[in-house]
């Protein structure tokens, strides 16, 4: 199809060192230094980041609602699944 | 002329270069080419008009005159003036802005380089702060100088007639006066002369690579440290300047 649009990125943003990257929103951009900072001018300006990811949109592979029963059905009649026969030790912070 | 009115004339310069770029990135508010583009350009709007706020303050209070960074900006006509006249120069397209900002910020970001050693505390420390803004808008529009110079024919073509433009204002970046000699004795402003052939280094380097000729044996056009100015100044000052000039006590 034939597109005005630039490709779409997915930014992800990292708060602090060692926090994970949490997906902040989408910019475009023909390239990826231009995404980057695109990225950065949109999601990044306020001292939001220390680090930053940005991917092409066309690379993440999801799921789709028709996949919520199959995928996520968490199966509470199966209660060995879950992990709540364990006695958790002192001290230890849930 | 005494230390202060050095001072008060070279923070002059730095405060209205930055003023004058950022009010003309201003100018794009709303009109950028995609989104994004018009959100990073505002926002180097906002780190230069920062930088002008700071050093047209300390101008203010070296001066000693009850003039503050508002007065400054907003009542002195063209002549007054003394930012660089690459700076005044119209937005143009997209091209002429990025080629704009990369031939100004370079130069800034080789200055400020300098100054952030000023003998002058307020300048040292500007300077010092201003620099991580200006590399990356030295960055910004060098990697878009090689995408629209090593773009499209269009592209290209565009990118070279706007760089034919600007050249002959280049020349005023580095036309130091007594102002600069007498300021560099004290080791406090920087002698310009030894950037010139730096700057042009760099700025050699990323034409190069976008395809871009700099043209030779352009007429250069100089004369911003005296306050002479191109046609462009006094347009760009009567908008920018028109609200507190018919409102004088507005606050906002």
């Amino acid at each position: 199809m034939e597109t005005t649009q630039w490709n779409l990125w997915e930014v992800f943003t990292q708060e602090s060192p060692g926090d994970p990257h949490v997906h902040a929103g989408s910019v475009r951009a023909p390239d990826a230094e231009i995404a980057l900072q695109n990225a950065r001018d949109v999601y990044a300006r306020r001292g939001e980041a220390v680090n930053l990811w940005v991917v092409p949109t066309e690379y993440i592979t999801a799921s789709t609602p028709e996949d919520q029963g199959a995928f996520f059905d968490p199966g509470n009649d199966k209660a060995y699944r879950h992990p709540n026969f364990y006695k958790t030790p002192d001290g230890v912070k849930l | 002329m005494e230390i202060k009115d050095l001072i008060f004339n070279y923070s002059l310069r730095l405060g209205d270069s930055s003023l004058v770029i950022g009010h003309r990135l201003s100018e794009w508010c709303g009109h950028g080419p995609i989104l994004e583009e018009d959100i990073a350009m505002t926002n180097l709007a906002l780190d230069l008009v920062g930088q002008a706020r700071t050093i047209l303050t300390y101008a203010g209070e070296v001066e000693e005159n009850d003039r503050t960074e508002d007065s400054l900006a907003y009542y002195r006509d063209e002549r007054g003036y003394r930012n660089l006249l690459l700076v005044e120069q119209p937005n143009g397209d997209f091209a002429m802005t990025m080629i704009r900002q990369f031939l100004f910020s370079s130069y800034q970001l080789l200055l400020y380089e300098k100054l952030q050693y000023s003998k002058d505390k307020t300048i040292a420390a500007f300077a010092e702060k201003s620099m991580k803004e200006v590399i990356y808008h030295v960055r910004h529009s060098s990697k878009w100088i090689l995408r629209l110079g090593d773009g499209t024919a269009e592209s290209h073509e565009r990118a070279q007639n706007v760089l034919n433009q600007l050249w002959r204002f280049t020349d005023d970046l580095f036309d130091g006066d007594e102002v600069d000699a007498e300021l560099t004795k004290l080791g406090i402003a920087t002698d310009l002369s030894l950037l010139k052939p730096v700057w042009f280094e760099i700025v050699k380097k990323t034409f190069d690579e976008a395809t871009l000729i700099i043209p030779q044996g352009e007429w250069m056009i100089r004369g911003s440290r005296k306050g002479i100015h191109t046609e462009h100044l006094g347009f760009m000052l009567a908008e920018m300047q028109s609200l507190p000039r018919a409102y004088p006590d507005a606050k906002w």
